[in-house]
């Protein structure tokens, strides 16, 4: 039995990427299952639900947990975790900020079981059967975790002590943040392990940006040919680098793509996609309000622009149902 | 702003105000001094510029209890900073747009010009606010915690 500190790895509501993103430690991985044992990793490693059950509280240094949660199963495990874990670690930017799976709140469960089992075209359920947590056959019953209205993100859930920002993680923050763990050296709880600066201050094109940057029309990246040394902003293309946390090392933009947010806010901001609103909006050239929502029409999908990995954690959280479902709001989790 | 009283029984919108210093607070005080009668749903906010309004700051007002949120600054021309209007007027015009997709009226966000001798405006737009606020209904944003404490006990 050696005495490594003990980690946990845990998915919830999350595409893979992260998990993916642990891999693309490379080599790197080796350093890091030499300093600690992986205790509990569904991806990678056969442990079950019942090795975790059985450890004492507070037996692992510190669970990892990506994805944002949206079912009761991965609010149980979150709980589950929290309680076996001295720290709690939101891992990637669903777990962090509620993340992609975070824009589902702009819907509810009853929208999104309408379109995933009824309308959507691939869909064949002529019975409209949808699924039911509890259900009898032969018997015997079968279960399924509930599925939740609203997508949260893991601080709404459960206590954290530190977020790992990013969609994915880059391995570079990964490993500063594992080494920063076992270092003892521990920052103030609730940090997010990533500097705390805009991403603007680190980009590699920041001395192309004009002092006075104003705009009369912004563009897609697919309606222009990016040049791939100057400010995206200055080009016209929505970049959310002046609202979003750095830390990546610009890498979108070494790819010649906007930055889309995914490291979220800095300390200073509570709400990423209102900042990054003002910001945009402070752009457009021009004093006359038809003008100005000519100008903006540009951007179709400010919720989806603004608050792509956000959300959940943004001031409103989630879309206001209409007055017919507001008035007899009731869930079957 | 306490929120110990019990839920009235008639709707009262609550209404926040955001004036500028320059121009829509003196036009809110000169309708004080000029004892100009209105609805007494505003709590009036003062801030340096109709373009210190950060968008934060209104969706914080919808978040804790705000049934409306009105700004207030110089007209076109007048703003004391130059453009602080303007640049109020830009993200208004956006912000408005986000609300609307996350199911939160139009009229519950207004932006007004109101220059510092029109206290007669502030008293129109007030009420007018106030009656179309009062039409829609409360904006009872669930606190996300009370959203998730049911769904958790369901």
């Amino acid at each position: 039995m050696s005495e490594k500190p003990k980690v946990a790895f845990y998915w919830c509501a999350s595409c893979g990427g992260c998990e993916e993103a642990v891999v693309d430690l490379a080599e790197k991985i080796l350093d890091v299952v030499g300093a600690v044992d992986i205790v509990f990793w569904p991806v990678a490693l056969d442990f079950k639900r019942r090795d975790v059950e059985a450890l004492a509280d507070g037996a692992l240094l510190a669970t990892f947990l990506n994805g944002a949660i949206r079912t009761t199963e991965q609010e149980e495990m979150a709980r589950l975790l929290r309680k076996k874990s001295k720290l709690m670690i939101a891992f990637g930017a669903c777990s962090h900020l509620g993340g992609i799976p975070g824009l589902a709140n702009l819907w509810d469960r009853e929208t999104i079981f309408q379109t995933a089992y009824r309308d959507s075209p691939s869909t064949v359920n002529p019975e409209g059967i949808t699924p039911q947590p509890r259900h009898r056959v032969d018997g015997f019953e079968l279960t399924l975790p509930g599925f939740f209205d609203t997508v949260r993100a893991l601080d709404q859930v459960v206590e954290v002590d530190y977020y790992i920002p990013g969609c994915a993680p880059t391995p570079k923050i990964i490993l500063a943040a594992v080494q920063t763990l076992l270092s003892g050296q521990l920052p103030p709880r609730g940090a997010v392990l990533a500097p705390d600066r805009a991403l603007c201050d680190e980009c590699p094109r920041k001395d192309s940006r004009p002092e006075k940057l104003m705009l009369t029309a912004f563009k897609r990246p697919h309606e222009v040919i990016l040049e791939e040394d100057k400010c995206l902003l200055a080009q016209g293309v929505l970049c959310m680098g002046p609202a979003t946390r750095g830390g990546c090392e610009a890498l979108c933009l070494q790819g010649n793509m906007p930055c889309t947010g995914c490291f979220g806010p800095t300390s200073r901001v509570r709400d990423q996609g209102a900042k990054a609103l003002s910001a945009v909006a402070s752009l457009v050239e021009s004093d006359d309000a038809d003008e100005i929502d000519r100008i903006l029409a540009a951007i179709p999908d400010p919720v989806g622009t603004f608050y792509r990995y956000s959300l959940p954690t943004s001031r409103l959280r989630r879309k206001r149902p209409a007055a017919a479902a507001r008035a007899g709001e009731k869930i079957a989790a | 702003m306490p929120d110990a009283t019990p839920a009235p029984r008639k709707f009262e919108p609550r209404i926040v105000a955001f004036f500028c210093n320059w121009c829509t607070y003196l036009a809110a005080d000169l309708a004080g001094t000029s004892r100009l009668k209105y609805a007494p749903n505003t709590r009036v906010i003062r801030v340096m510029c109709s373009g210190r309004v950060d968008p934060q700051f209104v969706l914080e007002a919808f978040a804790r209890g705000a049934d409306g949120v009105l700004i207030g600054g110089c007209p076109p021309g007048d703003c004391h900073y130059q453009v602080g209007n303007y640049k109020a007027l830009r993200r208004f015009r956006l912000l408005r747009r986000l609300l609307r997709e996350m199911g939160i009226e139009e009229e519950r966000l207004r932006l007004e010009w109101i220059s510092a001798s029109e206290a007669d405006k502030v008293k129109a737009v007030v009420n007018d606010m106030v009656e179309k606020v009062r039409a829609l209904g409360p904006l009872r944003l669930k606190v996300p915690e009370e959203v998730f404490a049911e769904e958790v006990a369901a």
